[in-house]
């Protein structure tokens, strides 16, 4: 997917100014709250005009101020996630999936609602009425709803924002495999690094209404280590769970890692671990609570608004621990260095 | 209960002008409230104005205005009386002027129901492929349909009880234009007829009840079906 973005909108005393062409499947949108992030989603998606420029998607013009024309939304076959669901309250769960379906032009409709339904695990749902529906589960219905709709481009807008933490880890297993499983290019828009770093492979970071880099998730991860919430969320595949005293064992590479969270996984999951949840020791720990102790080497450090990020190499896999200056000074730690990492086995976090 | 066959023929009378002149301002009105609400217009505050004028001028002057529009002189009456089309002083007339005199009433509670919906409901609707008339008979239609019930009944009872604008132009001719209103006004004038005009009232009551009750039902089974 290409998106070309050169365009100019005014509203109010904001002002848009947008220039970007970016290639790529899973693209990140990331700003501060009114940076213009939700803007580019309206103007990509035809709900808003520029007031001039051009708005081009896979070479083919949506928007041109030059040659007037204005695809409008119906035919852009652009959908849309937002932060709330915006399910229709007076249709059925079935009937808000295909809304979008039954709209589709025949030759467009790739994906079809059973695949969809059994992918996001909707058919206990489909029955009821949108308003008996938990707020993860809106959620899950608006995706289907949206990708049902058979787009050629997904806009995210803060999809996981209105959700709690813990329903925010339900949801985004099922965005990544209907990304994976169905191949939307998509745009995810959002204020938090985390998500970023779950959800895209490149990032356009806007603030006060225009382009400031285009980056990729590790390095805006790391440039962001210290005010994100979660600080840098490490990922690591884990595979084939053993059962050991209600822990699981995984192999991570070459080590072995004790999770607490290995249930009905299958043999490859992916966990999230932040950088906070790591404790480094310069010499061996005689006895200590957590359950994983890894003998690292460091391989590189670097800062990230005051914290000392280090990159640590656990026998060929790559970690990254989270530390404050002072920390570093005494545990005088420089590139080579060897040190000891503990994990608590409840720190990681299961992500699909 | 005293009620002479012209009374009963003033209460079908009073039923049927009220109906005909709020199924036929409905299509008006949904489309005025959708103007109001969703489109950015220029002169929206002429037409804002023009729909509620009728809310805030007296029905007297209305119906002279109604009359001088549609009288035998007047230029829409002209052309009417060239298609061979008499409204003046007859029953039709009469639902003009409760038509008029209810609208910005039906207006006003279908916009309420309107200005409810969420504007990114319809923005969704139209990323899923909905052209903006889809998008508006199946979102917005069924989502104002509590203003929509609201504002008809509403209209209806208003029409029943339209006196005003409707003695100019349809006239007060029992038997062919008298209203339950007109009726009661002609029982009025006369000492001896207290009865009869409260046999009226009653009925005008009786239909109000009906009116009301019909509403809070209709209300309860949307919000009953919205809800499920």
């Amino acid at each position: 997917m290409r998106l070309q973005l050169n365009l100019k909108k005014q509203f109010g005393s904001f002002f848009l100014k947008m220039d970007a062409d970016i290639s790529g499947e899973r693209i990140g949108i990331f700003g501060d709250s009114g940076s213009g992030k939700s803007s580019i989603v309206n103007l990509v998606a035809g709900l808003l005009q520029p007031d001039k420029g051009e708005i081009f998607l896979d070479g083919e013009a949506l928007f041109s101020s030059r040659d007037h024309l204005n695809i409008s939304p119906e035919k852009r076959r652009i959908a849309i996630v937002l932060q709330q669901a915006m399910l229709f309250p007076h249709l059925s769960v079935k009937n808000n999936l295909l809304y979008g379906y039954r709209r589709c032009a025949e030759q467009h409709r790739k994906i079809k609602p059973d695949a969809l339904i059994d992918l996001l695990k909707l058919e206990p749902l489909l029955h009821r009425g949108v308003n008996y529906l938990s707020g993860g589960e809106k959620q899950r219905v608006a995706l289907g709803r949206a990708v049902l709709a058979n787009p050629r481009l997904l806009l995210m807008d803060e999809p996981l924002s209105a959700l709690d933490d813990q329903l925010r880890y339900q949801i985004i297993p099922y965005l990544r495999s209907v990304s994976e499983e169905f191949r939307i290019p998509y745009l995810f828009i959002s204020h938090s690094v985390n998500e970023m770093q779950l959800m895209t492979e490149q990032i356009l970071v806007v603030n006060g209404g225009a382009l400031i880099e285009v980056t990729t998730p590790e390095r805006l991860a790391r440039n962001r280590m210290a005010q994100s919430q979660g600080g840098y969320l490490n990922l690591l595949h884990l595979a084939d769970p053993v059962n050991q005293h209600g822990l699981f064992a995984c192999r991570w590479g070459k080590n072995t890692l004790l999770v607490s969270t290995g249930a009905n996984c299958s043999e490859k999951s992916l966990f999230e671990l932040s950088s906070r949840e790591i404790i480094l020791f310069k010499k061996h720990p005689e006895a200590i609570s957590a359950r994983n102790l890894l003998e690292c080497t460091v391989e590189e450090m670097f800062n990230s608004g005051g914290r000392i990020g280090v990159v640590l190499s656990a026998d060929g896999e790559k970690l990254i621990a989270e530390i404050v200056q002072s920390a570093a000074d005494e545990l005088n730690i420089t590139p080579g260095s060897p040190l000891f990492a503990a994990i608590k086995a409840s720190s990681f976090r299961r992500l699909g | 209960m005293l009620l002479t066959p012209e009374d009963i023929t003033a209460i079908w009378l009073s039923l049927k002008v009220a109906l005909t002149a709020t199924l036929l301002s409905l299509p008006f009105g949904f489309a005025t409230a959708w103007l109001l609400v969703f489109k950015t217009l220029r002169g929206k505050v002429v037409l804002e104005v023009l729909v509620n004028l009728p809310l805030t001028l007296p029905p007297v002057v209305i119906g002279y205005f109604l009359l001088l529009l549609l009288g035998k002189n007047g230029w829409l009456g002209k052309a009417l009386a060239e298609t061979g089309i008499q409204l003046i002083f007859t029953w039709k007339a009469a639902v003009i002027a409760s038509a008029v005199v209810g609208f910005p009433l039906l207006v006003r509670s279908i916009r309420l129901g309107m200005e409810s919906i969420d504007k990114q409901l319809i923005a969704a609707s139209r990323t899923l492929g909905a052209s903006w008339y889809d998008s508006l008979f199946t979102i917005i239609l069924p989502l104002s349909l509590r203003g929509i019930v609201a504002g008809s009944s509403l209209m209806f009872a208003r029409s029943l009880g339209e006196f005003g604008a409707t003695i100019i132009v349809a006239g007060n001719m029992p038997g062919r234009t008298q209203t339950i209103p007109l009726a009661i006004y002609d029982y009025t004038s006369s000492p001896s007829s207290t009865a009869m005009a409260l046999s009226l009232c009653m009925v005008s009551v009786v239909i109000s009840v009906a009116v009301l009750l019909l509403h809070e039902m209709l209300g309860r089974k949307l919000d009953r079906s919205s809800a499920s």
